[in-house]
């Protein structure tokens, strides 16, 4: 790993454990109460998970096109920090919404999608790690897919009728909330960035161990 | 009587307030005390399950990056010494 890994893994574990503290100090909202502040993790997680979705589906569009490992390796690092953050946002907010809508799940628009651009990473990892030869690009036309999901997942709220806030929440918010909002956003994409590149090192170090057992066979 | 039947029946005003999609986030100093214990234990567990999910991924990239570069070190100082003899 790159010399200036640890020193940022260490400000991103010192961020993560400032952010209850930072949450702490952010106000209630008037509608939701104490509940609200599931808001702190719930909308970073989902960032990330849409930021995956993207990074995986262009990762993919380029591989496809240059046919470059490169660019699969960063597409199968992605579909997991994809797969991870999505499960982290599809669990806080059923927890958010059991208190502030009265029930666990929705199936509104922008819940649904999420659902399903989640389940299509998910198939990107069963196809990579059971669809043998050829499986990779195979795996980089879904992800396409789940990137085309990715802007429609944002604007549905905008759009549609639902009871999930709209976009134009972040924008309104006071400092009180967008202050912790923010740190939590960066402390968030610190994290994926790290767990990224954790994950295209793995997959770096398992091309190398591929091409040595080859040489050796030779 | 068609047109009384046809006619959407009038959800009680709280219900409309609540299922009316929220456009911003109104702060609130001080919690009402209905609010206060029930969600405690939804906020720490969404707050524990995004710690621990966390935590468990970095673990399984590291055991797994660990045992690829242990593997990856034994080969090459096999091949080195298999160039040596």
């Amino acid at each position: 790993m790159p010399k200036w890994f640890q020193p940022a893994a260490i400000v991103c574990a010192l961020m993560f454990a400032a952010t209850p503290i930072v949450i702490a100090n952010a106000p209630f909202e008037s509608t939701m109460g104490l509940v609200f502040k599931i808001f702190f993790y719930h909308m970073p997680s989902a960032w990330m998970f849409l930021l995956g979705g993207i990074v995986c589906g262009v990762a993919s569009l380029r591989f496809l096109i240059t046919g470059s490992v490169k660019h699969d390796r960063t597409a199968l690092a992605a579909a997991e920090l994809t797969v991870l953050f999505g499960l982290l946002t599809l669990v806080t907010g059923p927890l958010w919404a059991r208190k502030s809508w009265g029930t666990w799940w929705v199936w509104d628009v922008r819940v649904t999608a999420s659902l399903v651009s989640w389940m299509i990473a998910v198939a990107y990892l069963i196809l990579r790690r059971y669809g043998g030869p050829g499986s990779e690009k195979l795996a980089a036309g879904l992800a396409l897919f789940g990137m085309a999901n990715v802007p429609f997942i944002y604007v549905s709220v905008n759009y549609w009728r639902t009871i999930h806030p709209a976009t134009s929440v972040v924008p309104k918010l006071p400092v009180s909330m967008g202050g912790p909002l923010w740190f939590c956003v960066a402390t968030f994409l610190l994290t994926f960035f790290l767990l990224f590149k954790m994950r295209v090192r793995l997959e770096e170090q398992r091309a190398r161990l591929d091409a040595i057992y080859l040489s050796l066979d030779e | 009587m068609f047109v009384a039947c046809a006619q959407e029946p009038k959800q009680p005003e709280r219900q409309q307030q609540e299922s009316k999609q929220q456009g911003e986030f109104i702060p609130l100093s001080e919690l009402p005390p209905t609010e206060q214990i029930p969600a405690a234990r939804l906020l720490i567990g969404a707050y524990s399950v995004v710690i621990v999910g966390l935590f468990l991924y970095v673990v399984s990239v590291a055991r797994r990056l660990n045992t690829v570069q242990r593997e990856v070190e034994r080969l090459e100082a096999d091949v080195k010494r298999a160039g040596r003899t």
